[in-house]
């Protein structure tokens, strides 16, 4: 009888502690999970890096990025010119990753990159050895309002501190509608060049500067995926895709003909030897002359 | 194990003196140091030894050491990391199955001195609260920090986790990380005493299965001369680990500590005034009770 009913005490205590062993580790199983998931969102939240926050040379797109880099801050340690900082946290740069602001300190793009040569996962990839192949964002001149140069002033200071002078970064003229008797010296970025390194940015003379590095991302447009352009199109084809290119003609004086892609207005020789020219232009100007 | 039965040491003290009474916590201490410091000579003195963190770190520019969590976090994303990194976590992990994993936790983390320090205060302010939280909450979370890299793409867990914030914001600049330092220790303090370490730590979770069959193990080798103080049960941040080997005898068990979370921080061989314990091999686990005169470990008695 008192085996009998000590069996049953115990068989009853197994139950129990099964009950207990099982609800506990569910209530584990679940808190731990709950929190998991708070962690990845608030983790998605962290990893949109803010437009002003450069990745190191080298890096791989933001999404690879995070998942490489182990934090070390070895680029970090290997930069001579203490331009990359790791994100502290409550910095609004996912924790400790490293990234650098152009405006502070902008990348000197040694020739060597050690700091990519520095990265133990490829987070900065090694297959970058030429450091003009550096996409690390696109300079943009974010503000021709207040850019001097758009004023007709002259500066041009960004383009004189660019490293890829005359490639990333070229000074066109325009003419200058305000004295309309100057020209002004309009910087301009070239994206197939350009590597992101922020020196102008760095350089320019405005409180806050008009032309900003930023990230690739945010930088550029991208043509639709169905987009043709017809030009490029008929060469790749060696010739028109639709019909024969038909030949354009004008209703011109006899010895004058245009061309449209060329020279404009040809006038043929032959008639060289009359007093008058063939071209009624010359008439219209010389009467106009003769007024003034 | 909230309640503790007294403040230990005295007896250790007058038994075998003071420094024979902390030799191990100090050692650990000036090993913690002693690596800290290591990491601080670069960025404070301009000598760099060692470079980066304890993610990854590079020594003399020759010696890579890659923390195998953090690697494994890595290599669940997706990411392929170069040769260096490979090396470092072979060295890594070949030291710790050597050694036992926890050794990083008592010998290296740094979070360690934080939350040894809440303990010390916890007990000696009486506090007595104590929580549910379950000591195998660390291996949910463990398993956590490996499958959310993959359902995310990101090393998701090296934004939180406080042995980096705490190591790297010392080495790196620290940011707001001090909050999360001082939660720890409030939490040890006040919500859960050897809470941190001893139940959630994902880190600590993940070395000791590193450490689940390393050779070098802390001993109960003397254990017949055991007069249940409990001294080694209160300062042991691990205390279910000490019970088998020290109270087996009667069931067969030999008297090494072979649970994979001791962390073979050595304060149970400090404080024991009987001096019961020692460092050894997990080889030699036979019963010495007997004589107690031939109970020499002859393994290793240093880590």
């Amino acid at each position: 009888m008192t085996d009998h009913k000590h069996e049953k005490h115990s068989k009853k205590s197994l139950d129990v502690s099964r009950r207990n062993f099982l609800s506990n580790t569910l209530k584990t199983a679940c808190s731990v999970g709950l929190l998991s998931i708070g962690l990845g969102l608030y983790s998605r939240q962290a990893s949109t890096l803010p437009s002003l926050a450069l990745r190191p040379p080298g890096a791989l797109p933001e999404d690879d990025f995070l998942g490489a880099c182990v934090r070390c801050g070895l680029c970090v340690r290997d930069c001579p010119f203490d331009t990359l900082h790791l994100a502290e946290l409550g910095d609004d740069v996912a924790t400790a990753t490293p990234y650098f602001t152009a405006r502070k300190v902008p990348c000197e793009m040694c020739d060597d990159i050690p700091c990519v040569k520095a990265c133990p996962t490829n987070a900065l990839d090694h297959n970058l050895t030429d450091i003009n192949d550096a996409r690390m964002g696109l300079a943009v001149i974010v503000d021709q309002e207040n850019c001097v140069a758009f004023q007709g002033l002259r500066c041009e200071i960004c383009y004189n501190a660019c490293p890829l002078k005359g490639e990333a970064l070229s000074i066109e003229y325009r003419r200058n509608e305000r004295s309309r008797k100057h020209a002004m010296f309009i910087p301009e970025v070239h994206a197939d060049a350009c590597t992101g390194c922020g020196l102008c940015e760095r350089v320019c003379i405005l409180e806050e500067a008009a032309i900003k590095v930023l990230p690739l991302k945010v930088a550029k447009g991208k043509l639709g995926s169905h987009y043709r352009l017809g030009w490029e199109e008929k060469e790749k084809a060696g010739g028109s895709l639709v019909a024969p290119d038909a030949e354009h003609h004008y209703n011109l004086p006899e010895g004058v003909h245009y061309d449209l892609q060329g020279e404009g207005l040809i006038l043929e020789q032959d008639n060289q030897d009359t007093p008058f020219s063939s071209n009624p232009l010359d008439t219209l100007n010389q009467r106009r002359f003769e007024n003034e | 194990m909230s309640e503790i039965k007294r403040i230990p040491g005295p007896a250790a003290i007058a038994a075998k003196g003071w420094w024979r009474t902390h030799k191990w916590l100090i050692l650990r201490r000036i090993s913690q140091l002693i690596v800290l410091g290591l990491f601080l000579l670069g960025p404070l003195a301009g000598i760099w030894i060692v470079k980066g963190n304890l993610a990854y770190s590079m020594t003399l520019d020759t010696l890579p050491l890659t923390d195998p969590h953090v690697f494994l976090q890595a290599l669940f994303t997706g990411a392929i990391p170069e040769a260096n990194a490979i090396i470092g976590v072979l060295i890594v992990l070949a030291f710790y199955l050597l050694v036992g994993g926890r050794v990083y936790c008592s010998w290296v983390c740094p979070v360690n001195i934080v939350t040894d320090a809440a303990r010390w205060l916890r007990d000696h302010l009486g506090i007595k609260t104590s929580s549910q939280i379950s000591r195998s909450t660390r291996y949910w979370l463990l398993a956590a920090t490996l499958v959310l890299p993959i359902a995310t793409g990101a090393i998701v867990w090296e934004l939180f986790n406080p042995v980096s914030l705490l190591f790297r914001g010392l080495v790196f600049g620290m940011g707001v990380a001090w909050v999360v330092i001082l939660g720890i220790f409030l939490f040890d303090l006040l919500v859960s005493r050897n809470g941190w370490c001893g139940k959630i730590c994902p880190v600590g979770a993940f070395y000791s299965v590193l450490g689940h069959y390393s050779p070098l193990r802390v001993s109960a080798a003397q254990r017949n001369k055991c007069d249940d103080c409990m001294d080694c049960f209160t300062v042991c941040p691990e205390p279910q680990v000490i019970k088998p080997a020290l109270k087996g005898a009667k069931d067969g068990i030999g008297p090494v500590i072979l649970s994979a979370n001791c962390t073979n921080c050595g304060r149970c061989i400090d404080i024991c005034d009987k001096e019961v314990f020692r460092f050894g091999s997990r080889f030699n686990n036979r019963e010495k009770e007997a004589k107690p005169k031939d109970a020499e470990i002859t393994g290793l008695t240093h880590p």
